[in-house]
């Protein structure tokens, strides 16, 4: 079951301060699913962003293997209180997608094959706090944990993370995603412990 | 909410569709409501199937219970259980039409 090998450095204890309030540390990776697992052959994957006046990009899985890459080590937090810490993805930071990108948006709607959807603020998505992912502790990342690419932004519980990510919907107003219409935060920030509308 | 979630189709499975039938929302819509809910006829909003609640595809191991329509996938119903409320989204079906007793009409 266990992924990261026993002898990654610098794994911190049960207790470290990397451990938000009311998480408990796992070793394994649970698998999460709110549906039947998408399969999306890369040579049909593509992945866009729309801006709020329609314009769109887009990059296909070779385009996206173009792009310079980043080996981020980060923790992760779920919301079903499992955290894990020192994982290695490899991905293209959302700040190279978003070069080109003309927005006066501040918000963003992510969108996934097979439906699901998740809403952040769009500056959460920028500077160094957000990447696709498609590299997993060295492997391709497997279907049931969003493969062929995720988004990873691991400053929030990590339902924001969207697995089978297909898209970037920019907005003016917010619109809340599908675990935020079911009674979960906006916005989800471990720390502060934002698990449930209302916390 | 442990690690290594044994659903159908296997935590390092192929194919991981872990779901079970309508049956596992018995115990969390008990909370709510005093009917058996599973026994309710529900009508899909995006195909139009009309079975019982039972019949549902229950994806349990996320952050909330989602019920999908056995025709099309489509999500039916939602349970969050907060510590302090319930979030119950019934948006994927037009109707509940839930079987009453004459008695319980009598007072
Ligand atoms: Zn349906």
């Amino acid at each position: 079951m266990g992924i990261v090998s026993p002898g990654f450095q610098g794994r911190p204890r049960r207790g470290d301060t990397r451990l938000p309030p009311g998480q408990y540390l796992t070793e394994g990776f649970p698998v999460l699913s709110a549906g039947p697992t998408p399969r999306i052959p890369t040579d049909r994957w593509e992945f866009v962003i729309t801006t709020e006046t329609g314009q769109e990009y887009r990059w296909s899985w070779a385009d996206l293997m173009a792009l310079p890459s980043e080996t981020p080590t980060v923790d992760i937090h779920c919301v079903t209180k499992w955290s894990k810490l020192g994982t290695i993805w490899q991905g293209v930071s959302l700040d190279t997608l978003f070069t080109e990108v003309d927005s006066a948006a501040d918000f963003a709607l992510v969108h996934s094959y097979g439906g699901y959807t998740t809403n952040l603020p769009l500056e959460d998505l920028l500077d160094g706090q957000a990447w696709i992912a498609y590299r997993y502790e060295g492997e391709a990342l497997a279907p049931e944990h969003g493969g062929p690419a995720r988004l990873l932004v691991p400053h929030l519980y990590f339902w924001k993370s969207a697995k089978w990510v297909r898209g970037i919907q920019l907005l003016l107003t917010d619109e809340p995603g599908f675990w935020e219409t079911a009674g979960y935060h906006n916005y989800g920030d471990p720390w502060r412990e934002q698990r449930y509308q209302g916390d | 909410m442990t690690e290594g979630y044994a659903g159908l189709g296997g935590y390092d499975g192929y194919g991981y569709d872990g779901y079970e039938d309508g049956n596992a929302l018995a115990g969390p819509l008990r909370e709510i409501f005093t009917v058996d809910v599973t026994a309710a006829t529900c009508r899909c909003v995006s195909c139009g199937r009309t079975g019982e609640v039972a019949t549902l595809r229950v994806y349990r191991h996320a952050p909330g219970l989602v019920a999908r329509c056995p025709g099309c996938d489509a999500v039916v119903l939602r349970l969050t259980r907060a510590p302090h409320a319930a979030w119950l989204d019934l948006k994927g079906t037009t109707a509940l039409r839930i079987p009453m007793s004459e008695d319980a009409v009598s007072v």
